[in-house]
């Protein structure tokens, strides 16, 4: 079934059994929502040094939404900022690729558990969902970099 | 022959789908590697007959011109289609006179017009300051932020009926809401995610009472009831052509003749005047003095034809039919483990659309099951965000019906939805 494209086991692993929900402390906070479906998330990123100390979020939303924060929360707690960024930029250029990138396998030594979203991005109306953890995160990373000012490289604009 | 639902019962009052469904060719529609296409998505938009399709292609192919000017004879052809459709939607709604049927591109966009105009008149209908709005916390988006801005643009006062517990308008304080300051009462007639069926009556005489204006959103109404503004008593009505098998791009405004007499334009343009100098113009009488630049021609005419369908079926027929799969839907849907309905739960005053939520599946991924089996529902707050924050849920799954849905096509939902709940077991 084409659906176990989208709703790889590892994703509903996530879904069902998410890392890092609840809010902790950070230096920034961010809410972002999906208008479409009334998808909503509440993020904070603590920056520890050039290190991305914790991200943990509370929000409603589908499957994919939320499984998606708990990836973003194992893969980038614990990175290099400037890393995290890299990550963040090839998850959404997969995200961004309307199923046309097969993701080989240097890809996945970066995404991780997050090539599992390929799929997803076969479904326009499900992008979103998968990005709007990534985007709280990169716009709570982005204030938090600027609320500190010289404690790490500035965020690149990405597409 | 009476149809027999799968569980064996005849559903007395279904209409001859059989025959209905031939007319919608995308109806046979096969999707997701040859599953057949089930549509309830039907308050989001309707689908459209062959006649409707052939009555836009017939216009481009045969008639083609702008209305209301050049003496050429498609020109005049082109602007008899046109005005015959006003005609048809004035006795659809059983209008008192055509020059009351407005025709816009949506319902939005009606009750924008109406806002706009109330912002811009003169007394006794000018929303000012130390007046007030009174709206519902049933409404669509589009009969909500209109008066939003209105109230933000004039410093009036917007004010809204609550809901019960049970899926309806809290009127227990109605002579509280509305009141002597009151200027304008709008609200929903069936709304698009619960299904109420709103009680007009007591909302128009308490208006009247305090000398307000009465809108109705209608949206939900016109395609499946049988519309009569004159019953109503409202002072304006606004529904859309695409949601009546009719084609995007059209919608109608009804208005009180005296009141599109006595209220400013809002949009300025071509049509819509009667002398222009420089310095100073005048206006058209209605419906023209609203319908600025060149209207949507083929749309509202496409909109004729499919009044012309829905008047050959018989509204009172559709309604009987839509109620009928409504009270079926909602008593196999009540066989779903851990599914709750969000509206009223029996098909007592009550449209063909019904929302639900399923144990703490999210209604996306609800709908991305049902459609891998083919069924098209609509998940998401349907453009009511403050209805789902009343209740306390992110969103909802709404399966909705028309002329031509089936017994079948709820049996499919029914198992659509067992499908669901094993994969997110």
């Amino acid at each position: 079934m084409k659906l176990d494209s989208m709703y790889q086991d590892v994703i509903l692993d996530h879904y069902k059994n998410p890392h890092g929900r609840g809010l902790r402390d950070g230096q920034a906070e961010v809410h972002h929502v999906n208008p479409t479906c009334g998808d909503e998330i509440t993020l904070r990123v603590r920056l520890d040094g050039t290190v991305v100390g914790d991200v943990s979020y509370e929000g409603q939303g589908c499957s994919i939404s939320q499984a998606s924060a708990s990836v973003l929360n194992e893969l980038l707690v614990g990175k290099e900022i400037g890393e995290a960024q890299r990550i963040q930029q090839t998850f959404l250029e997969l995200m961004q690729s309307k199923g046309r990138i097969e993701p080989d396998d240097e890809m996945e030594e970066v995404l991780e558990d997050a090539v599992a979203f390929a799929g997803v991005s076969k479904y326009p109306a499900r992008v979103k969902c998968a990005l709007l953890s990534w985007m709280a995160w990169k716009d709570a990373t982005a204030q938090a970099l600027s609320d500190t000012p010289g404690s790490a490289p500035a965020p690149k604009e990405s597409a | 022959m009476t149809p027999i639902s799968s569980t064996g019962r005849a559903l007395p009052g279904l209409l001859d789908t059989e025959a209905i469904r031939k007319d919608f060719p995308v109806l046979d529609r096969l999707v997701h590697d040859g599953r057949k296409l089930v549509y309830l998505d039907n308050a989001a938009t309707s689908q459209t007959p062959r006649q409707v399709l052939d009555a836009l292609a017939e216009y481009y192919e045969q008639h083609n011109a702008n209305v209301h000017r050049g003496v050429h004879v498609l020109a005049e052809e082109a602007t008899a289609l046109y005005e015959g459709a006003r005609d048809k939607v004035a006795a659809f709604v059983n209008a008192p006179s055509r020059d009351e049927v407005i025709f816009t591109k949506n319902a939005s966009e009606s009750l924008n017009l109406v806002a706009n105009m109330l912002g811009w008149a003169d007394e006794p209908y000018r929303v000012d300051r130390d007046t007030e709005i009174v709206i519902t916390e049933m409404e669509h988006h589009s009969n909500i932020v209109p008066w939003q801005l209105l109230a933000q643009r004039t410093g009036a006062k917007l004010r809204w009926f609550g809901l019960t517990d049970d899926f309806r308008l809290d009127l227990s304080a109605i002579d509280q809401v509305i009141t002597e300051k009151t200027k304008i009462v709008s609200f929903v007639l069936v709304s698009n995610i619960l299904g109420t069926l709103n009680p007009v009556r007591e909302i128009v005489r308490r208006a009247q009472e305090v000398g307000a204006l009465v809108m109705i959103d209608a949206s939900q109404a016109a395609p499946h009831m049988a519309l009569d503004v004159q019953q109503l008593g409202a002072d304006f009505v606004a529904f859309t052509g695409h949601k009546m098998l009719g084609p995007t791009g059209i919608g109608v405004l009804w208005g009180r003749q005296e009141l599109l007499e006595d209220l400013p334009p809002f949009l300025g343009g071509g049509e819509m005047i009667e002398t222009v100098s420089m310095n100073s113009s005048t206006y058209a009488p209605a419906p023209h003095k609203f319908e600025a630049g060149t209207p949507p021609i083929s749309q509202a005419i496409g909109l004729g034809v499919a009044i012309d369908y829905l008047n050959a079926i018989g509204m009172d027929d559709i309604a009987a039919h839509e109620h009928a799969l409504t009270e079926y839907a909602l008593e196999r849907l009540r066989e779903v483990p851990d599914l709750r309905i969000v509206g009223p739960a029996t098909s007592e005053d009550r449209g063909a659309a019904i929302s639900f939520t399923l144990g703490d599946i999210h209604p996306h991924d609800v709908g991305q099951v049902l459609d891998e089996q083919g069924i098209a529902v609509r998940v998401g707050h349907h453009c009511a965000r403050p209805v789902c924050l009343r209740y306390g849920i992110p969103a909802t799954t709404r399966a909705s019906f028309y002329l031509y849905s089936t017994p079948g096509e709820v049996d499919a939902l029914a198992a659509g939805l067992e499908q669901v709940r094993n994969f997110f077991g």
